[in-house]
């Protein structure tokens, strides 16, 4: 293991769970406990890997993920933008998002712990099915919150779930998306925290959470540095990456920003490369903007728009009213839908090294058609704003663009969201259709 | 009112902590409802400012809240309606953590909980605010003279329970059981046992989660507590009278016939010499 765990930015603290203002434990009495175990365990077996817990976990996201995933170049779009792009193949990692590095961690971790049963919340479905998939894989219980408007949008990812023998159980208050999700959660937590570790599905919430599950989603940066090495024969120019939560965002830039490392990581793959900008590609929705009125921000730009608030146990950057009220988020993709975002990214935002930068509902899916077109891959519709990113982009490159999952779960909403909005270059099923 | 007088409300034997949210369904009511609490012997209102996302909430008390954010409750309007509350007894104040940061001109606890300090408010519980992170709001209160009121919950250990006994005055909120706020038919098995670690803590304890019956009140007092925590079973009142559309002046009541059970159930759970 390489020495240099605790060397981190100003902006992160992982023993402490704080990043400049951002981070805390802000979780009712009867779960701080179980977040000061679950802190316990994370410095034991994922900081100081106890047990060979990392090496347990670096084992089975090999062979069971199917890591590494390629960095792949993506000619057509290289050709397009007059700088090469390479496209990091997240959407290749077994169950066709990043999401799964941090459930198999998490779920693995709850077994070193002797938890008995697993809570998850979903939005877009990826975080579910891949709890679902590592409680199937390591023979646990698992019980997954989904709002009702994503369990409606994301119906092939419910299925899924249920394949894997977890069971879904939709959430009818609010919106019915990420955030009523997550609080019913928590309520489940509450009730039966004895026995029932909460897996996380991006790095918000309290403290180890963040830091956790940047961790876990560390190893797409470590292949990324290495595999830019040996392709490239540089470090790229940029790393482009989709943020709601954050956690492919963290993922993709920790070993870049220096974050702590998981243990055993390559050498030299966390040192910190400031001449390598990192852009978090936020949802601008249809509008940027908050109507404190109706309570809703018809976006999920929380980096770019938000201002520091706490909410679902940390502090961090949120979209609210003036008066802190929460309000409704928006994004064409579900997975982005959140008014929150991981503290760690906050507080990378105000030390100027994360850009935040935010692509509309409109652009996302004509990027979604873009790639498919023309590189043959579909892409997630979170992922899909990283790649529009792109047509903004001002850079001699080489860009990784970090694909984070892939499309398929989203082909209902494309189908429907393209025709209403007559997107550019999308395909219509209504030759189809009497 | 002073700090004191939250304590001060122990006194007099059990006491009764009542929970309503505010502006459910309206501001106008809850003043009436307020005074019915207190009419039916409340020693303590514990008045709700409505947060978008109570996650420490059962269904009960979340759906409460949304009413009283649809009907347009804010943390000024709150304020305004402590100010207009005719109760002779303390008012705490139980909100989440993000309403109190944001209030005012700069974020953190000091602005809010001066507002509340000269709105009228005795004391605060903010159930998303552990002891760990409660420096500020400890400081602010501190300073305006209010009462910081800590959860104790059943998975609380004993090194946590000390630490909250640092800062805790007014009393200590004893969560019953696990899991979120809601009215239950029984008392939890862990009552007793919780009651029984704070045995020696120089502060009133008061249990909370799930009581809903002059009955459970006896019992709850009978096992050592000084007092009993009731909201949802009075939500649950204000929700049927919203949903077959009462007068506020019945569902007010209601709510006094419930608060007079549930203290005179806490006075037999005394022992027989101590009733007053």
């Amino acid at each position: 293991m390489s020495g240099n765990r605790e060397r981190t930015t100003g902006a992160q603290e992982t023993r402490a769970g704080k990043f400049g203002a951002y981070g805390g434990q802000y979780v009712p009495e009867v779960l701080m406990p179980a977040v000061e175990e679950l802190a316990d365990a994370y410095e034991r077996y994922v900081l100081d890997n106890e047990d060979g817990f990392v090496d347990d976990f670096r084992s089975r996201i090999e062979e069971f993920g199917g890591r590494p995933t390629p960095l792949s170049h993506a000619e057509n779009l290289s050709e397009r933008y007059g700088f090469d792009v390479y496209l990091k193949r997240e959407d290749l990692l077994h169950g066709g998002a990043h999401k799964l590095n941090n459930a198999l961690g998490q779920v693995l971790l709850a077994k070193y712990m002797g938890k008995e049963r697993i809570v998850a919340e979903t939005g877009a479905g990826q975080h579910g099915t891949a709890t679902a998939m590592a409680c199937a894989y390591l023979d646990m219980p698992c019980e997954i919150y989904m709002g009702r408007t994503d369990v409606n949008r994301q119906r092939p990812n419910v299925f899924r779930m249920r394949i894997h023998d977890a069971e879904v159980n939709p959430v009818d208050v609010g919106a019915g998306t990420l955030k009523e999700a997550i609080n019913e959660t928590m309520r489940d937590w509450a009730t039966n925290v004895e026995d029932t570790h909460y897996v996380i599905g991006s790095v918000v919430g309290p403290h180890p959470f963040p830091a956790m599950v940047r961790d876990f989603q560390s190893v797409i940066s470590e292949e990324l540095r290495e595999q830019s090495r040996e392709r490239l024969g540089r470090l790229p120019e940029a790393v482009l990456a989709c943020a709601g939560g954050g956690s492919n965002t963290m993922g993709a830039f920790s070993a870049f920003a220096g974050s702590a490392e998981l243990p055993g990581a390559p050498e030299g793959t966390h040192e910190p490369a400031p001449d390598v900008d990192l852009v978090a590609v936020e949802a601008g929705g249809s509008s940027l903007g908050v109507d404190a009125e109706e309570g809703y921000a018809p976006n999920s730009a929380s980096l770019s728009t938000g201002t520091e608030g706490v909410l679902h146990g940390a502090r961090t950057k949120l979209l609210q009213t003036e008066e802190g009220q929460i309000v409704e988020s928006h994004s064409v993709s579900a997975g982005l839908d959140y008014a929150g975002v991981g503290p760690e990214l906050a507080a990378l935002v105000d030390e100027g090294r994360v850009t935040p930068v935010n692509v509309d509902d409109d652009a996302a899916l004509e990027a979604f058609h873009r790639l498919s077109r023309e590189e043959g891959i579909i892409p997630a519709l979170e992922s899909s704003h990283a790649v529009a990113y792109l047509e903004e982009y001002d850079g001699d490159g080489p860009v990784v663009v970090n694909v984070s999952g892939r499309g398929d779960k989203d082909l209902d909403t494309v189908i429907e969201e393209s025709a209403a909005r007559d997107i550019d270059g999308a395909p219509t099923m209504e030759v189809f259709e009497e | 009112m002073t700090r004191s007088e939250v304590r001060a409300a122990f006194e007099d034997g059990p006491a009764l902590v009542s929970y309503v949210a505010a502006g459910d369904p309206s501001a106008e009511a809850t003043k009436e409802y307020v005074e019915a609490l207190v009419e039916g012997g409340s020693d303590v209102i514990e008045l709700g400012l409505p947060f978008s996302e109570p996650v420490a909430e059962g269904t009960t008390i979340q759906n409460a809240i949304k009413r009283a954010l649809d009907a347009g409750m804010t943390p000024d309007a709150y304020l305004d309606l402590v100010r207009e509350l005719d109760a002779e007894v303390p008012v705490v104040c139980m909100t989440y953590y993000n309403l109190i940061y944001q209030y005012g001109s700069e974020p953190g606890p000091e602005e809010f909980v001066e507002a509340a300090a000269e709105a009228g408010i005795s004391g605060f519980v903010v159930p998303d605010l552990p002891v760990d992170e409660s420096g500020p709001m400890y400081e602010a209160c501190r300073e305006h003279g209010l009462d910081l009121v800590f959860i104790v919950a059943p998975t609380t250990t004993p090194e946590r329970l000390e630490r909250m006994l640092d800062r805790t005055t007014g009393f200590v909120y004893v969560q019953g059981r696990l899991g979120t706020t809601g009215a239950r038919d029984e008392v939890s098995d862990d009552t007793p046992e919780a009651l029984e670690r704070l045995r020696d803590a120089d502060v009133p304890k008061a249990v909370g989660f799930g009581i809903s019956s002059g009955e459970q009140a006896r019992e709850v007092v009978a096992s050592g507590a000084d007092g009993v925590i009731v909201g949802s079973a009075y939500v649950d009142i204000i929700a049927d009278g919203v949903e077959n559309d009462q007068p506020t002046g019945a569902v007010a009541d209601d709510l006094e016939a419930l608060a007079a059970e549930l203290k005179a159930g806490a006075r037999k759970g005394l022992p027989e010499p101590e009733r007053k």
